[in-house]
């Protein structure tokens, strides 16, 4: 491919997430013991919008939090001078909850296998589900979405990128040409 | 440029940049050890050699802890039953543990330079932990850590170095790193006790009363005087020194601001700094230990943490 493809516009999005909100109430069966933890940065994002639809559609408060994994990867010696570490900030104890955790995209499914870690370090919950906006394919570890907004096939070496509001100044989805990357 | 590169060895050296990161880094580090596991993987696999070839028990204990938390395999060598008390050199006794592969050594050592010396002849990362009188980095940006949590940042903030600022590492590395983040520095102290022409040498104001200082300082860091250094008279008697440079209480309270009070430890309560100064409300000396852990941890990571001649980090496509 040689041009960004706009994969999802913010409508899209929003519709996207709002039908992911449900599927979580669905899976969780309501708020009960319901926690949305996203991975730092744009997971954050996410999850604090689920939360939202979800108090909205429930009328019950739904504890967010953000879990930064970069202590918890494995491929330390690799990526780069700097690896920002950020915070990591979870709102109740979680052992016996129903914890969701929400990234932007699950490709090689490490993020997820450290931030699986990182939980545990935490406590000990009853469940944990992941959900992700876009399912790139791609995974290198036995890891699978249980809630995707959207699963898209991404030519080689092509990259996903996801824009939020509030980072990036809108929301948006957009597939582009290969540019280099170690993660 | 704000990668590390291979070693620790000073604050002198740094770029603000570099010690910006440092701090910026410890800063999250903090509430690993506020969590019930305090403990992140991060460093696992990683072998760490703790070489103090002079006492130490807060220096020592703070790296072990850090390395503990990162996940590190620590060991520690007592030189005292070490091979170096049979006439060993530095660089055999580094070149020995390096060939037991091991990643990192954090050397503390009574000679000026020795961090430096071992850090060209090695290949595994160093970080000084004391080398004579020279510098003290860990412990400097501590400091420099402890000051920004409560001020927000360095900048154009006035610190006092008091006491025995001659034969001080701890002092070496405050001033470059105070200065570097913006702040103003002065030293105070008998002038047997300051380096010749410090002005100058070191770019600091000079005060020969702890009043002059009080009343300048927005915070003071006393320092411990190191008598075991000291092979002359440098001082008439401790007595004396307390009465003329003792951080007392009657001396804060005339101060025209409230004063942050740090202090490297060990202290000699009575001597350089009176007990309910050093347990006032304006104490920050058990906040220093804290942040010592997560400084160190944020070093250790930094060196480790990743090659400068590879891509930039990347959370790109969501990994």
């Amino acid at each position: 491919m040689t041009a960004s493809e706009t994969i999802l516009d913010a409508r899209a999005c929003a519709r996207t997430l709002r039908r992911m909100a449900d599927e979580i109430v669905e899976r969780t069966a309501g708020t009960e013991n319901l926690v949305l933890v996203g991975i730092q940065r744009r997971g954050v994002q996410l999850a604090e919008r689920l939360a939202a639809l979800i108090e909205e559609r429930e009328g019950k408060p739904v504890p967010r939090g953000a879990l930064d994994i970069t202590l918890y990867r494995d491929d330390l010696q690799t990526v780069g001078p700097r690896p920002l570490v950020g915070a990591t900030e979870l709102p109740v104890d979680i052992d016996g909850m129903q914890c969701v955790i929400v990234d932007d995209v699950l490709f090689t499914g490490r993020t997820v296998r450290a931030a699986l870690d990182e939980l545990a370090d935490f406590g000990r919950p009853a469940r944990i589900l992941l959900a992700v906006l876009i399912d790139r394919g791609g995974q290198e570890l036995p890891i699978r979405a249980d809630v995707i907004g959207k699963v898209v096939t991404v030519p080689d070496g092509a990259q996903v990128d996801v824009r939020v509001a509030e980072l990036d100044g809108d929301d948006t989805v957009v597939l582009s040409p290969a540019r280099s990357r170690t993660a | 440029m704000t990668s590390l590169g291979k070693d620790l060895l000073d604050l002198e050296s740094l770029s603000p940049e570099q010690i910006t990161a440092i701090l910026d880094t410890a800063e999250p580090l903090k509430a690993i050890s506020l969590r019930a596991i305090k403990k992140v993987p991060t460093l696992r696999g990683e072998t760490i050699v703790n070489l103090f070839f002079e006492a130490s028990t807060r220096t020592r204990v703070s790296f072990e802890f850090a390395e503990k938390r990162m996940s590190a395999d620590a060991v520690n060598v007592a030189i005292g039953n070490s091979s170096v008390s049979k006439g060993e050199t530095l660089v055999d006794t580094a070149r020995n543990l390096e060939a037991m592969k091991i990643d990192m050594v954090v050397i503390r050592h009574q000679a000026s330079g020795a961090a430096r010396f071992l850090a060209e002849r090695i290949e595994s990362n160093v970080i000084n932990a004391g080398d004579g009188t020279h510098e003290h980095p860990t412990q400097g940006l501590l400091d420099l850590l402890t000051l920004r949590d409560r001020w927000g940042s360095l900048q154009g903030r006035r610190v006092c170095l008091c006491g025995d600022v001659l034969h001080s590492r701890v002092a070496r590395s405050n001033i470059h790193g105070l200065r570097k983040m913006g702040a103003e520095v002065a030293v105070c102290g008998p002038r047997s006790l300051l380096p010749n022409g410090a002005e100058e040498a070191l770019g600091v104001t000079v005060f020969d009363r702890i009043e002059a200082a009080i009343e300048w300082a927005d915070a003071l860091n006393i320092l411990r005087l190191q008598l075991e250094r000291m092979t002359a008279g440098y001082i008439p008697s401790l007595r004396e020194y307390n009465r003329v440079f003792g951080v007392t209480r009657e001396r804060l309270d005339r101060a025209p601001r409230d004063l942050l009070i740090l202090h490297p430890g060990p202290m000699t309560r009575g001597v350089e700094i009176d007990s309910d100064v050093a347990d006032g409300p304006h104490s920050l000396i058990l906040d220093q230990v804290t942040n010592g852990v997560a400084v160190r941890m944020a070093v250790l990571y930094l060196l480790r943490g990743g090659r400068p001649d590879l891509a930039t980090a990347g959370t790109a496509a969501g990994e």
